[in-house]
């Protein structure tokens, strides 16, 4: 079944003068899908991402997220994605109520939404009774479902997570990607990029990117197939290896 | 606008958690009103004197007394020769020496001629200026009280002279207070409004907040009036302050209406907040934005004739003074306050601080950018 097509690039290239951070890269996403953005440090992902989203503005090629063109309809597209940065950002010194009644304010929600959704998020984070505790208190695994709740809490046709599991313990990121799947069943689209190659099974299909370039894109059981790895982890040793580049 | 309320409210919940901008809000005007218009006084009083008598005659010695008795100078050294009373200066003992020449007296009464000798220290400028002038002074009036003793005055003075008689306008009683308390409350409020403001925005940039204000539809002119809106209400509360301290410990009414200052004070903080926004889009940590608002505000409070009148700066600095908001609000403060001057008589002043206004807020719009290129 030919799903809708909620992201498409083709031959998406940045470039920071001589350094071409990523370089002429084609997919795209289905809509309900989880794609994996996978790369070693260094290797353009939040960059590509940072595209996508309308913060930076790409050097060449073309692209349109949720039907919007991200050279010219970028306000657009910021109306319809979530996104959870690699630096935590909610407001530490704002409590979880008073976050989560900011963003989904700034998204326009209605304040009966809003005392929904508080509540509805509140509940399934088990966080009742903790609802004017300050953001800075609560422990970083807490912190990223939090961060991930109000990413999606205007309910975006994609949301964009990089790298959210990071630093996170095992216990926390299985709640964490429990928290993603039940987006995804809501039919948020969801493009994450991350470090951990157990994560990656969990997605539909994986792209890995290597030095801006992106080497292979599939579902996870077919990359091993056509590896001939016994797991993700050795798919990704095979093709990052090829890296010239190291470091952030 | 909805989006707008959601900002105000996130903002005013931030600053009232935020206790150290509570205390910096109450306790920077309370010290600078009511410490620095009582130290910074203009006013040049203990003069350091140094004496060198050759002479020790009952004239010499009444010169001295006549100098000490004026208030203005204190005997710190009495020396027999001068390379030792111009050692206490070098040991910043004193700050003046009078050399009183041997046979003084003698030609102040043979030869009806006298000279004496003044050698100041011009390390400060204003301290040497002022007491050297006083001592000129006081030695004046000692020549015509000695030649009073000594002729007796015809029916009509040989030399005519014109007596100047002064009359001190709108700060009759010379209190310095009164001129320097509203200049001091302007340098509060530029202050508050350059650096908080910058700082502010500068910290979402660096916790990374920001970009998911940058990721969400939120337009730029709600954000910066987000922005702008909480820290000009906290600049007008630091105001009111400084009215109230200014009013109920120096006694200093306005002449003119205190809607007159509010309305000025609005205008010139889109100004200022305008400018400090401006630095916030350029800078990327809270370190640049400090050093540099810091900067711009003491080169702005040199500049603005709080402490050196605009008049005697050079023509060159004038022409700086023209682009320097602060000095326009010191200027309607003491005309307000001192004068009583209306808003006719400051629209100049307005018009002026409109185009601040609007320059630095379209500048920070432009320059600040949701995306990168």
């Amino acid at each position: 079944m030919q799903k809708e097509k909620v992201i498409i690039a083709k031959e998406l290239t940045k470039r920071f003068g001589a350094f071409t951070a990523v370089d002429k890269i084609t997919f795209d996403v289905q809509k309900g899908e989880i794609f994996g953005f996978l790369g070693a440090n260094g290797a353009g992902k939040t960059t590509a991402m940072r595209m996508l989203c309308g913060l930076s503005l790409p050097t060449s090629g073309s692209a349109s997220v949720a039907g919007y063109d991200v050279y010219k309809q970028n306000e657009l597209i910021k109306k319809n994605i979530g996104y959870m940065s690699q630096k935590f950002s909610l407001y530490e010194d704002l409590t979880i109520r008073e976050n989560i009644r900011f963003y989904a304010g700034i998204y326009g929600l209605t304040d009966k939404q809003i005392k929904e959704k508080t509540y509805s998020l509140i509940k399934q984070l088990n966080l009742e009774g903790q609802e004017k505790t300050l953001v800075r208190a609560l422990p970083l695994g807490w912190k990223q479902k939090l961060a991930f709740s109000i990413a999606v809490v205007h309910d975006p046709a994609i949301v964009f997570l990089d790298e959210p599991t990071s630093g996170v313990d095992p216990i926390t990121r299985r709640e964490f990607w429990s928290l993603i799947y039940e987006a995804s069943a809501r039919e948020i689209t969801i493009f994450v990029t991350t470090h951990y190659m157990d994560e990656a099974e969990y997605c539909n299909r994986v792209s890995i990117m290597v030095d801006g370039r992106m080497e292979a894109l599939d579902s996870p059981s077919n990359m091993m197939k056509d590896y001939s790895a016994k797991s993700m982890d050795g798919v990704f040793l095979q093709l990052a290896r090829k890296a010239v580049r190291t470091g952030d | 606008m909805r989006a707008l309320k959601f900002l105000l409210q996130k903002e005013l919940r931030q600053i009232s958690r935020d206790p150290s901008i509570i205390r910096i809000l109450f306790i920077m005007p309370m010290v600078q009103l009511l410490i620095l218009p009582l130290a910074a006084d203009y006013e040049i009083k203990n003069i350091n004197l140094g004496v060198v008598d050759h002479d020790h005659t009952e004239y010499s010695r009444k010169l001295v007394n006549k100098i000490i008795s004026s208030g203005y100078f204190r005997l710190k050294d009495y020396s027999a020769t001068f390379p030792q009373g111009l050692h206490a200066i070098e040991q910043d003992k004193t700050d003046l020496i009078l050399e009183i020449p041997s046979q003084f007296e003698r030609n102040l009464v043979k030869e009806n001629e006298a000279t004496l000798f003044v050698a100041v220290n011009a390390i400060n400028g204003v301290k040497a200026g002022l007491g050297g002038a006083y001592i000129q002074g006081i030695i004046q009036n000692y020549n015509q009280d000695i030649r009073l003793q000594w002729i007796q005055y015809p029916r009509f003075d040989p030399q005519p002279t014109i007596q100047v008689t002064s009359s001190d306008w709108y700060n009759p009683n010379m209190n310095y207070r009164v001129f320097m308390v509203p200049g001091i409350l302007v340098m509060l409020v530029t202050m508050i409004g350059s650096s908080f403001a910058a700082n502010n925005i500068v910290r979402e940039k660096e916790m990374g907040t920001i970009e998911q204000i940058n990721v969400s539809p939120i337009k730029k002119i709600q954000f910066i009036l987000g922005k702008l809106i909480p820290f000009w209400m906290l600049a007008i509360t630091v105001l009111t302050m400084g009215l109230l301290i200014a009013r109920l410990v120096y006694g200093i009414v306005p002449l003119g209406h205190y809607i007159t200052i509010y309305i000025f004070a609005s205008i010139y903080l889109l100004a200022i907040l305008g400018l400090g926004l401006l630095l916030s889009t350029y800078a990327q940590t809270q370190q640049q934005s400090m050093l540099v608002s810091f900067f711009i505000t003491m080169i702005f409070n040199l500049l603005s004739g709080l402490y050196t009148p605009i008049e005697s700066m050079p023509g060159w600095a004038q022409i700086i003074t023209k682009f320097n908001p602060v000095s326009y609000f010191i200027e309607v403060m003491r005309m307000v306050v001192l004068k009583g001057s209306g808003l006719a008589d400051i629209r100049y002043h307005i018009f002026a601080l409109l185009g601040f206004a609007i320059f630095f807020n379209s500048w920070a719009i432009l320059n600040y950018r949701k995306r990168s290129g």
